[in-house]
């Protein structure tokens, strides 16, 4: 009786410990609020495969590694910033969702505000008139 | 003059049919290009993918010879397309290093063997970390790294044989 329990043991055991060995391209850590700071930094990262989609929704192997990676990066307790840093290092500015200010992006940022100037100004002149 | 500024938002609007009909008609670059270019190799350290001890590490750069990185893997369509030209490189004396991405020993034997190996070493990458740090998107990849360990050039898809006069003399280049 002693063996055959052993046994059932050790075949319930052998899965399991080849489960703890698995990466965590598709695990989730076991730290929740390191989690939920992995997938918030996976939702703002690009696939470098499909390019349309970010990280958390492709099927791409890449994109898998690059969760996995991510995971393990923010388990090893570096920040998510400096994560996307690296990846814009090695990827460019357009593996990230989340446009830094500065050189070719600075249109985007500047424009609204060079709108909403322009639009002030209009607004103005349509206001000085009625009072006149 | 009022007459002139009507017009102003129908010229914008002309205007940004023209750009967005000129992205339809001529798509955008979709190559991923490596922000490495430039830079040293990145710090890494592969197993051999065939055998373990003979792996490929950052190390194995900046000997004063120049090198090709080729990233490729087996089960990889083009990379089967590009293999004669990657022995032509070797031929021609190159040293052409590899690295396997997502591969298996037998599969990598076997795909050695049918297209031949022109590799003096393969580093096994089963999880795409090392490719990550190349700033590489896909394989076929070869990345030319002169004999100091700074990455010169890249090359994104295939390596067909009328690229290979052009690999070659940027290989002699950084000589």
């Amino acid at each position: 009786m002693k063996r055959i329990l052993i046994a059932i043991l050790l075949g319930m055991a052998t899965p399991m410990g080849a489960f703890s060995q698995t990466n965590y391209n598709n695990v989730q850590l076991p730290d929740p609020e390191q989690e939920r700071k992995a997938v918030e930094l996976m939702e703002t990262i690009r696939c470098v495969v499909c390019q349309g989609q970010s990280i958390t929704g492709s099927n791409a192997d890449l994109a898998a590694d690059m969760r996995g990676m991510i995971r393990e990066r923010i388990a090893r307790g570096e920040k998510p910033e400096d994560i996307r840093k690296w990846l814009i290092q090695n990827y460019g500015e357009w593996v990230s969702f989340k446009p830094q200010m500065g050189g070719n992006s600075a249109p985007l940022w500047l424009l609204p505000l060079l709108a909403l100037a322009g639009g002030v100004y209009l607004a103005r002149s349509r206001f000085k008139n009625r009072r006149g | 003059m009022k007459r002139v500024w009507l017009w102003a938002p129908f010229a914008i609007f002309i205007t940004l049919i023209a750009v967005f009909a000129a992205g339809l008609i001529n798509p955008s670059d979709r190559v991923v290009a490596s922000g490495l270019v430039g830079r040293a190799v990145p710090q890494f350290a592969l197993p051999g993918a065939l055998d373990p001890a003979a792996g490929l590490s950052n190390q194995s750069f900046g000997d004063g010879k120049p090198k090709l990185l080729n990233v490729f893997a087996s089960w990889c369509i083009p990379c089967v397309a590009e293999a004669p030209a990657l022995m032509q490189l070797k031929n021609q004396g190159a040293e052409v290093v590899g690295i396997a991405v997502h591969d298996r020993p037998d599969a990598l034997q076997k795909f050695l063997s049918e297209n031949g190996n022109p590799y003096s070493a393969i580093g096994d990458d089963p999880q795409s970390r090392t490719q990550i740090a190349f700033g590489s998107a896909g394989v076929p990849e070869t990345f030319v790294v002169d004999g100091s360990g700074i990455i010169r050039h890249q090359h994104v898809g295939i390596i067909t044989p009328d690229d290979v006069p052009i690999i070659m003399a940027k290989l002699r280049a950084v000589e």
